[in-house]
């Protein structure tokens, strides 16, 4: 792609260009939005998934499909939203945002970023492909050992499974090494640690968990490779081990998991508060810390999964105690975020409205996780739909919400365009209605004793009212849903044009036009305060809301003033992950498609590692450039 | 600032510091072995040979790695790897009831 | 990217590899921790005591630790623009390391001749995927070092290419590391 010459508008066309542009593309603005776009695609997918369980359980003896069909939706419903829609969600945000707000022209490593997206794109269709022979995963997103073995699994489900987990797994170690470098390493002058916006912060916990949880469940998943591909013992009960190794090195992975999927929602919440109350944060640094906090102890707790494996009543008692500690950051981070609130110049917005019912919900969810927090009262709990109920309310009322919240407030910063304010509040009011719908009777059926992951139940035990609320609600989710999803096209296609800051707004990704240009920043800014725009906009005043904009114009100036050059397009890192997901993928077929997608893989980085980052023809802007 | 610049740029420890540290490494390498062989008190060889092997890792990071030189950042990041790491391996003997905290009875 | 335009005034791949290296902590530290929760649990034999064979292994390490040695030289001699020294002490790593790597192939076959197989019993597999992973990585790091003197023949690893032995040293230092502790943890303490 040739950038516009110096002097024309060129914030156009970032994302002009064919095919080929975007499959070669390095720039982490492109790379979010493909992040973005399939993950909202996966989003529908991993969604019939859930109508179809519900559909079958909203009767009594249902029959709308069998025991092995619904045991595959609720594996790969869980598998894909958790790796395929949520994950990759939050990972277009970090990509797009997290140079624009520390003030960088791009991540540490374009190219490693470019790989890393399509590792995870090949990665969520080998995963798919399942489908496509039949041979579906269906032994739960948690894969527990035994139901995985080949004896009780045969045929090709758990391999599917298994190695797009692994290939995943290796997207999500590379970009955690790039965002933590890019954020880390590329702050813009004067941004110091403190001054970093809370989502860039919440980002940062994120990165460094993927990087210390996933060796973790890539070692779990290499033993049961290993059970399946070559009868070892790691899983086998009869050789002196035990599945229950399997749960252990799941959980150390998955309990952190949980805290990957939650806080870039808390970073959203929290940049989009201030923003909506006219406020700074209420007690920032309580919030950093208690993040810090949270992911720390997350590395603590995974065991409170397994108190129905009989651990032993010192385990339970620190698991327990290490659990309920983890309320107490929480608790103050959402003390923090009403103090947000408290006494602010509230403006009701759509972002805002996701934000508030995020915390609302979450709130929901975390209080009945510190139930489940207590053994005694955690083995009644257990496998029941009171926690499908909770989790519910932490990752759709917490996550999603929070991550909804931030497409509403981040998309004219991404397309350029607003998105609907009447029908963003419906959307969330018919969200709001749906989800509460859904998953709050699931309270009332866990207690019960509805057990989770059965595919009927009978007639006359006192479960079909709630069963028939939840599939309503499921449907009205659905509507709430597309109501989204009808937003955004109408958006793309006739949106109102976003200005620069639309929302009037404090950090560093509103400096520039919107979309922003290629280089993201003419100038390099230098940072003052935690709030640079605002500090621009009205001065060191503590009080917002009494002050009228002064200047509409974003600091960032239209041109670069020295030469920009910007790294150059590469094919490589997709040929290196096709090359990968070959290999990984062959070891279903044989030897042939194993040695062919490493040679790939081989020979990729190999030109890759030689290739100069930016050669001639690369992207130039500012005096100099101007033609690229 | 100065002092770090000039280790930035200066690079590393002398070439005599390098073989000093190989042949400390490998005299306690040879400790390790001896610790093996020579009968010892056999509660005191676990906690011996971990310190020596610490001893190893700690000098081989210091020097060859030149943490010793370089931006604390980056003895961050590895501290932050290693103790999550190692209090995972210690909880997990501890849950299969490979390492018992007190003596066995 | 140069140094002084970073926050930390470190190179972001010197600082990459370190966050690589924190989290392959996690790979093997999982890898041990399974290894030793499962010490003593198997049901047949053979067990670590009967086959673990300490003087090679102990040969085996002292390879490695001096491959460390020739890698800081390496390096050392690079950032010196003395290239001949470069090659000589990048070839050192290489015949080290694939010295380490002769002797665990060695062990492996020897150990699969006394009936320790991969399947054979909770040792057998928990001790050949710890140190088969480990081994491929030193094979990992053999062939960089292999491409690193490759360009040093044609005449490209100066001072400017210095960062680029510094980021695989590191690479290869940490590999080192990972074998002391489990020579420790594995071969020593039984």
């Amino acid at each position: 792609m040739s950038a516009a010459p110096a002097g024309t508008m060129h914030h156009e066309s970032i994302y002009s260009g064919g095919i080929a542009s975007w499959l070669t593309t390095v720039d982490h603005k492109r790379i979010g939005v493909m992040y973005g776009v399939t993950a909202l695609l996966y989003f529908i997918v991993g969604g019939v998934e859930a109508l179809i369980i519900r559909l079958q359980l909203a009767t009594p003896e249902g029959t709308v499909v069998g025991a092995e069909v619904y045991n595959q939706m609720f594996t790969m419903h869980g598998t894909t939203m958790v790796f395929l829609v949520l994950m990759p969600l939050a990972a277009a945000m970090f990509n797009f945002l997290i140079p624009l707000m520390v003030g960088a022209r791009d991540v540490a490593f374009p190219r490693l970023n470019a790989f890393s997206f399509w590792t995870w794109f090949f990665g969520a269709i080998l995963l798919n492909l399942a489908f496509f022979v039949n041979q579906v995963p269906d032994a739960g997103w948690f894969g527990y050992a035994n139901l995985t073995s080949k004896q009780y699994n045969p045929g090709l489900g758990i391999d599917f499974w298994v190695l797009s987990l692994q290939i995943m797994g290796i997207a999500s170690i590379a970009s955690g090494i790039n965002f933590t470098v890019t954020t880390l390493n590329m702050r813009a002058p004067g941004m110091s640690l403190m001054r970093m916006p809370l989502f860039v912060w919440m980002a940062l916990i994120v990165q460094i968990l993927m990087l210390l949880a996933f060796p973790v469940i890539t070692v779990g998943l290499v033993f049961l490779l290993f059970d399946r591909f070559f009868d070892t013992n790691f899983y086998v009960a009869a050789a002196g081990g035990t599945p229950v190794l399997w749960q252990h090195l799941f959980w150390i992975f998955g309990h952190p998991e949980v805290y990957i999927l939650i806080l870039p929602s808390f970073g959203v919440v929290s940049e989009i508060l201030p923003t909506f109350s006219r406020k700074p944060l209420f007690g920032a640094p309580f919030v950093i810390f208690s993040g810090i906090l949270i992911g720390f102890l997350g590395f603590g707790v995974w065991s409170h999964h397994m108190f129905t494996t009989g651990l032993g009543p010192i385990a339970d008692t620190a698991f327990s105690l290490g659990t309920m500690l983890i309320a107490i950051p929480t608790g103050v981070k959402i003390f923090n975020w009403i103090g947000t609130l408290w006494g602010g110049t509230i403006v009701m917005r759509t972002p805002l409205y996701f934000a508030v019912g995020m915390i609302a919900l979450f709130i929901v969810g975390g209080l009945s996780g510190i139930m489940h927090a207590s053994t005694p009262i955690d083995l009644q709990q257990h496998d029941s739909y009171f926690v499908v109920a909770h989790l519910h309310y932490v990752f759709f009322g917490g996550t999603v919400f929070g991550l909804f919240a931030g497409v509403y407030y981040w998309w004219p910063k991404v397309t350029g365009r607003m998105l609907g304010e009447g029908l963003g509040k419906l959307n969330f009011w018919v969200m709001f209605l749906g989800m509460n719908l859904t998953f709050f009777p699931m309270h009332f059926l866990g207690l019960d004793g509805m057990a989770r992951r059965i595919y009927t139940y009978p007639a006359g035990v006192g479960w079909e009212q709630w069963n028939i609320v939840a599939t309503i609600g499921a449907f009205v989710l659905s509507i709430g849903v597309l109501l989204f999803y009808i937003n955004v096209v109408r958006s793309l296609r006739s949106g109102e044009p976003a200005a620069a800051d639309p929302w009037d707004a404090a950090t560093l990704e509103w400096s520039m036009s919107s979309p922003p240009p290629e280089y993201n920043f003419a100038v390099i800014p230098t940072v003052n305060s935690a709030r640079p725009l605002w500090l621009h906009k009205y001065g060191p005043t503590r009080d917002i809301s009494k002050h009228t904009k002064e200047d509409g114009t974003p600091p960032q100036p239209d041109h670069p003033v020295e030469r920009v050059e910007l790294p150059s397009p590469s094919h490589w890192p997709l040929i290196a992950a096709a090359g990968l997901t070959l290999a990984g993928g062959g070891t279903m077929i044989g030897l042939l498609p194993v040695l062919i997608g490493a040679a790939v893989l081989v020979v990729a980085v190999y030109r890759w590692a030689f290739q100069p980052l930016e050669r001639p023809g690369n992207p130039v802007f500012g005096p100099g450039g101007g033609s690229g | 600032m100065n002092e770090i610049a000039e280790h930035q740029d200066g690079g590393h420890a002398a070439r005599s510091t390098y073989w000093l540290v190989a042949l400390i490494l490998a005299i306690i390498t040879l400790l390790e072995v001896a610790v093996f062989y020579v009968p010892f008190v056999r509660s005191a060889i676990a906690p011996i040979l971990l310190v020596l092997s610490a001893t190893k890792f700690a000098l081989v990071a210091m020097f060859f790695m030149h943490l010793r030189y370089d931006r604390p950042i980056l003895t961050a990041i590895l501290s932050t790897g290693l103790v999550v790491a190692a209090a995972i391996i210690v909880a997990l003997m501890l849950l299969f009831g490979a390492l018992r905290l007190m003596a066995p009875a | 990217m140069s140094a002084h335009a970073t926050t930390f005034a470190v190179p972001h791949r010197k600082m990459a590899m370190w966050v690589f290296i924190g989290s392959e902590c996690m790979f093997f530290g999982s890898l041990i921790a399974t290894y030793l929760s499962y010490k003593g649990k198997s049901v047949a034999g053979p067990t670590p005591a009967e086959i673990l064979n300490i003087p090679l292994t102990s040969v085996s390490t002292f390879v490695l630790l001096m491959s460390s040695l020739a890698m800081v030289l390496a390096l050392d001699a690079v950032q010196r623009d003395h290239t001949d020294q470069a090659k000589l002490w990048l070839g050192g790593v290489i015949v080290l390391g694939g010295l380490f790597l002769a002797g665990q192939v060695y062990e492996f076959s020897h150990f699969y001749h006394e009936g320790l197989t991969l399947q054979q019993n909770l040792f057998g597999s928990t001790f050949f995927v710890l140190t088969g992973f480990h081994g491929a990585h030193v094979t990992v790091g053999v062939i960089w070092m292999a491409t690193l003197l490759f360009m040093a023949f044609r005449g490209k690893l100066g001072p400017e290419q210095s960062l680029d032995v510094e980021v695989a040293g590191l690479y290869w230092h940490f590999v080192d590391v990972v074998w002391i502790v489990i020579f420790t943890v594995v071969y020593l303490i039984q």
